[in-house]
């Protein structure tokens, strides 16, 4: 009986540990600077746009940045495209 | 975040060198040097040669990055991989580090030596001011911050080239892979001509003129 229960035991423990092995660690890309040691960069969206040109973003704002940059994209999708014509 | 992406789709590039073409002229790259360039395998084989247009593919987790003994790349807030050519040394370990060859070395003097390594900055400049001289003569246009995507991608003819935030660019290729299904069948002869119809003899089929 005795030895029955220490089997019990050590397949509680097999089992516990090779579980373990499932466990799943939270995967996030982070964007950081790293050891850079470089100059600083200055961000695309601190610019104002283009006096000439067709893009419209306010200048500092990084969402409106990014939505005219998104909007730009869709200019290579045929799909959007040619429902213009 | 956006997260600058390219994506190529091999069953569309048609190896016309348009966007290595124009990443040179936009860019000004010198001589020796190709930021971005087209690579055909399978060359000449009927139905199995395919062609894809390379450059910096701007990794997440950069070995180029890794490598450098000066620490002289960065990644953008838009997730674009620069560098600072006044710090890098022109050692050349990025271009071992790198699977696609992307880190290109002009040749800047006699023997074989080495410059600084020039690589595609996703038209996005580099660690100086936006749109200065500076920054144009080192790392050439600066256009994401006037608004624009990379010249390579946006002048595609069929484009096989996207480029943008990988979110956008990946809806695109999905929604056109929805539409129009996948693989080589959606291209060539049939599609554009026709089934062969009964008592036709079929269409040549990857003849090379």
């Amino acid at each position: 009986m005795s030895a029955l229960k220490w089997v019990a035991v050590a397949a509680a423990a097999a089992a516990a540990f090779g579980l373990a092995g499932c466990g799943e660690h939270e995967q996030v890309v982070v964007y950081k600077q790293g050891k850079y040691q470089g100059k600083p960069d200055t961000l695309p969206w601190d610019n104002a746009p283009l006096a000439w040109g067709t893009a419209k973003w306010e200048k500092g704002n990084e969402k409106s940045w990014e939505d005219e940059l998104k909007s730009r994209t869709q200019n290579q999708n045929e799909y959007v495209r040619i429902q213009h014509y | 975040m956006a997260r600058m992406k390219f994506l190529c789709d091999a069953e569309r590039c048609i190896a016309c060198n348009g966007c290595t073409t124009a990443c040179k002229n936009e860019n000004e790259v010198p001589w020796g040097v190709n930021r971005r360039r087209v690579v055909t395998v399978n060359d000449g084989v009927p139905g199995a040669e395919k062609s894809i247009s390379v450059a910096c593919m701007h990794c997440s987790d950069a070995p180029c990055m890794a490598v450098c003994p000066v620490d002289c790349f960065y990644h953008t807030e838009e997730g674009v991989v620069l560098h600072d050519k006044d710090l890098c040394i022109g050692c050349g370990y990025c271009f071992y580090a790198c699977p696609f060859g992307a880190p290109q070395f002009p040749q800047a003097g006699a023997f074989g030596l080495r410059g600084k390594m020039d690589k595609c900055t996703f038209c996005a400049g580099g660690p100086e001011p936006d749109g200065s001289e500076a920054e144009f003569e080192k790392y050439g246009r600066n256009r994401l911050a006037e608004g624009k995507l990379p010249l390579c991608a946006e002048m595609c003819a069929t484009k096989a080239l996207l480029a943008g935030d990988g979110d956008v660019i990946a809806n695109i290729y999905r929604e056109r892979v929805t539409v129009r299904g996948k693989g080589s069948e959606v291209w060539g002869w049939a599609t554009a001509y026709g089934q062969p119809k009964g008592g036709q003899k079929p269409a040549p089929q990857g003849a090379k003129s």
